[in-house]
């Protein structure tokens, strides 16, 4: 390499670094930054009323699992914090197994659509995408209550005669859920389909194979990529969902985005908010390295 | 780079926005302002009040405490009133600013956790009951047996409010111990009668106004003025005094340290203590207030209403929370974070 | 060959679960909307056709306060995330790798990785303590935190229009002894442009329907529409939600029309 190249090679880096710096300062100072000071903040002590104190302490970190007994005084399983976070894993797995479901149809749908419908579908499917989130929550919340549009038909239908009250349980949050990121699950799939040769379909039938075995062995396989980014594009914000719980859990079904607020407001514990916070963050950055392994994995193999 | 500078100054610029000339911010309970009192208040002062919601007392303390909340003014309930007071978070009032101070009714002038009101003037006043759709449970509603042990008709449709201290006071106060309990027995029973009866209630929500309006929830825990109002929309429901005991509570507005409007807000405070204002407040939320000859003003109904006016067999009952021992209150709040888990 | 009546990429049952997920997703939203004209009070029983709910939200104090916060801080928010996201894309396409790239990526990209409860909590303390400090109020800091989870969905068709450009026209234009700067000008941001729009475009829809970072975020006095709308929720429930509601819809469905013509392949 020529002393000219490599001077060209290190200006155009030098660019590359000037031209970005104002974003990264942005972001280093109203995204990443603060997360330093959750961190730091799980290790101090909570104050008498909410705040912290600047004294070193691991109760935010070991109260994740344990709590202490009021009148017992010793430190016992908090099985509390279990269920809310079993609760929301499991909310976040079945939300995200559903929207794949019923999501693959669809990408499904729109990727065999004529080219000139397909605009027009995925222009369809992108409008409840960018639907506000509370808007799109409100909107279920007004088709489960017990004198919505659910409860209207069924009785109409006469299915049933009372109406079910379906607000304020854990269902009502899976249905809240999978409503509100559906879009999400579709719009990724939709993309990888889109880059399926359709010919290998052909080459398949021509060797008798039934659909269900052109299903499993030739289309799934070579949309996995595409399945692994809806699923984790689904699974990520549902486990730290915050409005759909609150406005269709009724205060009673706590999931982890919640659990968290609580810890600001009136648990009055900062630092066991932050370490939760901090956890949540650990699950997603795994959920994200196993994304990234297997959508190297799926390339390689061509 | 240009257009960066630029906007950076419109930025600073905004800033200004919120510290305008004649406004007032107002941090109070939800649904709780009287809009026809604010209207009135600016037609005659040109002061813009912007009110801010907030679900609890625990809600309003962390926010104010948190810092830079931008907010003027603040109304929590007695028992919070001196928690503001010892965390400096307010300041003591200057009468002399203040004429319509001498119109606090005497029954509300010098309470235990202010007297003489030097640090908060009243807003309203009430108690905490249940609120019941008769239509599908028709037992004996004064009674907190109907939220500790509830009847098999209301399983699965009933609300607690998340209020810590009353929650935790009626609880207390069914299972036979007095207010600001120390007894670790008499809490241990409260704590696991919550616990055990936490299963039956369908939420623990606000907006027992609405959604029992709505008929999504058929009982409540809730406050008198906003059973009142529920009775308004739907005659059905009914507004019971726990006969164990239910609480009484006051709410008071309280000026902040930080607050950026003072003049404002000593307006708006001298405003609210003359009775006709205050009778306005109360019409709108269904409360009693703590000015002198505000009964005048309040619509009728509200005088023979069974929710603002407690009907005599029941006024023993009633307890006025006290201030609470540190001890006490960290049981609480022990107790009701394990609940609210 | 035998003859096929058989389309190769049909799969049974895909084309009705895919048209029942269209109308699932659409039939709360034409609810919601259709409610908004409601004449009752009730949400349930229709009572007619409408337009009171319009009128009492327009002269709501509170949603018209809460509508120009919201419209300042998402034209704030898009221009910064806009030209930082601008120049970030053309430092890091079209151009050898440099070191530390991946670096600029996953900065770029961390918004969209990280739960918002989280940033939303880590702001609130942060910004706490510089309130506490400085004593500055103003909607400074909302704009801020907007600005930067805007970045990456200004970001993205932005770069995604610079990767398909094509490079003749600049290496023509410095054929033509055009300085860079000249060049840039000249040619290369009248043909990004569209680009950039797309970018402001999304950028100022995500700030408009910001809650969670925003409700945790401000402070007296300052809430936004959808904040406004979450508090709403858990109390008053009117048809006047409706009415906010579908506006902000409009709103959006008008920005995203735009970003679709804008970004259209010309096949």
């Amino acid at each position: 390499m020529s002393p000219a190249e490599e001077h060209q090679i290190k200006a155009s880096a030098r660019a590359g670094w000037l031209l970005s710096a104002p974003a990264l300062v942005l972001l280093a100072v109203a995204a990443a930054g603060p997360l330093l000071i959750v961190v730091v903040y799980s290790f101090l002590t909570p104050g008498q009323h909410g705040n912290v104190v600047w004294d070193f302490s691991t109760a935010g970190w070991v109260g994740i699992l344990w709590s202490r007994d009021i009148f017992t005084e010793e430190w016992v399983l908090a099985d509390a914090h279990l269920t809310i976070f079993w609760r929301s894993v499991s909310l976040s797995l079945m939300t995200t197994a559903f929207a794949f479901l019923v999501g693959f149809p669809t990408a499904w749908f729109i990727a065999t659509r004529p080219p000139q419908q397909r605009a027009m579908w995925l222009f369809l499917i992108t409008i409840p995408f960018w639907t506000n989130l509370l808007i799109r929550t409100y909107a279920i919340n007004e088709v489960l209550r017990k004198e919505g549009l659910m409860n209207t038909v069924l009785i109409g239908l006469g299915i049933t005669d009372t109406p079910i009250e379906v607000l304020y349980t854990q269902t009502a949050i899976f249905i809240g859920m999978t409503y509100v990121y559906l879009p999400l699950m579709v719009l990724p799939l939709f993309a990888a389909i889109d880059r399926f040769d359709m010919k290998l379909l052909e080459a398949a039938y021509d060797l008798y194979a039934s659909r269900w075995r052109v299903l499993r062995r030739v289309i799934l396989p070579i949309v996995k990529p595409g399945i692994v980014a809806g699923s984790i594009l689904v699974f990520v914000p549902s486990l730290g969902a915050y409005v759909t719980p609150r406005v269709l859990g009724g205060g009673k079904q706590m999931m982890i985005g919640n659990f968290i607020e609580l810890q600001f407001l009136q648990g009055k514990n900062w630092p066991l908010g932050a370490a939760l916070s901090m956890v949540l963050l650990i699950i997603v950055m795994v959920a994200l390295l196993v994304y990234v392994r297997f959508a190297n994995k799926g390339s390689s193999h061509g | 780079m240009k257009r960066v500078l630029t906007a950076t100054a419109l930025l600073m610029a905004t800033t200004g926005l919120a510290t305008a000339e004649g406004v007032l911010q107002l941090y109070n309970w939800g649904n709780y302002t009287s809009p026809e009192m604010l209207a009135k208040f600016e037609a005659e002062t040109g002061i813009k009040v912007t009110v801010t919601d907030y679900d609890s007392n625990d809600t309003a303390l962390a926010k104010i405490e948190a810092g830079g909340s931008g907010f003027d003014l603040v109304v929590p309930s007695a028992n919070y009133v001196l928690i503001f007071m010892d965390k400096g978070l307010t300041v003591p009032l200057d009468l002399a600013r203040l004429p319509n101070h001498v119109n606090i009714a005497p029954e509300w002038r010098d309470v235990a956790w202010d007297p003489g009101r030097a640090n908060s003037i009243p807003w309203q006043w009430g108690t905490v009951g249940v609120a019941v759709d008769t239509a599908i449970y028709s037992g004996d509603i004064n009674t907190s047996a109907i939220w500790l042990e509830v009847p098999d008709e209301l399983k699965g449709k009933l609300n607690v409010v998340p209020e810590m201290t009353d929650i935790v006071t009626l609880a207390t106060l069914y299972y036979g111990g007095e207010p600001c309990s120390e007894d670790l027995e008499v809490l241990k029973k409260v704590r696991d009668g919550l616990l055990a009866a936490k299963p039956d209630w369908i939420a623990m929500d606000y907006g027992a106004t609405e959604k029992m309006s709505n008929k999504d929830w058929a009982a409540s825990v809730n406050w008198n003025g906003s059973s009142m109002r529920i009775r308004t929309a739907l005659p059905t429901v009914a507004y019971g005094y726990p006969k164990e005991g239910y609480t009484l509570w006051m709410d008071s507005v309280m000026l902040l340290k930080d607050a950026q409007n003072v003049d404002e807000a000593y307006a708006f405070m001298d405003f609210i203590l003359k009775p006709e204002n205050a009778g306005l407040i109360s019409n709108f939320a269904r409360y009693a207030n703590g000015v002198a000859g505000s009964e005048a003003f309040m619509d009728p109904e509200m005088a023979t209403a069974p929710e603002v006016v407690i009907p005599e067999e029941f006024k023993a009952n009633g307890v006025f929370m006290p201030v609470c021992s540190e001890k006490s209150r960290e049981y609480m709040t022990a107790i009701w974070t394990e609940l609210l888990k | 060959m035998a003859e096929r009546a058989f389309h190769v990429a049909r799969l049974p049952g895909f084309a009705t679960t895919a048209v029942i997920v269209f109308v699932a997703l659409y039939l709360p939203i034409v609810t919601l909307v259709a409610y908004s004209f409601n004449a009752s009070t009730s949400l349930a029983v229709w009572g007619g056709f409408s337009l009171d709910w319009y009128a009492k939200a327009w002269a709501n104090d509170q949603v018209k306060d809460a509508t120009v916060r919201s419209l300042i801080i998402a034209g704030f928010a898009a221009l910064i995330s806009t030209t930082v996201a601008t120049m970030a894309a053309l430092g890091t396409t079209r151009r050898r790798a440099f070191k530390g790239q991946t670096f600029v990526y996953v900065m770029i990209n961390q918004p969209l990785m990280v739960p918002e409860i989280v940033t939303a909590v880590a702001l609130m303390i942060l910004f706490g303590i510089v309130k506490q400090a400085t004593g500055l109020q103003g909607l400074g800091y909302i704009i801020l935190a907007h600005a930067a989870f805007c970045i990456p969905f200004a970001y993205l068709p932005i770069r995604a229009r610079l990767e398909g450009m094509d490079l003749t026209l600049e290496t023509a234009a410095a054929d033509l002894y055009a300085s860079p700067w000249q060049a840039f000008r000249r040619v290369t941001l009248p043909l990004l442009l569209p680009g950039i729009m797309a970018g402001a475009m999304l950028a100022f829809v995500i700030s408009l329907d910001d809650v969670v970072i925003t409700e945790f975020v401000k402070s007296g006095g300052q809430d936004t529409l959808p904040t406004y709308m979450l508090g709403q929720m858990r109390r008053q429930l009117t048809p006047e939600i409706n009415a906010v509601s579908t506006m902000l819809l409009g709103v959006t469905v008008v920005l995203l029309t735009a970003f679709f013509l804008l970004t259209r392949k010309k096949t």
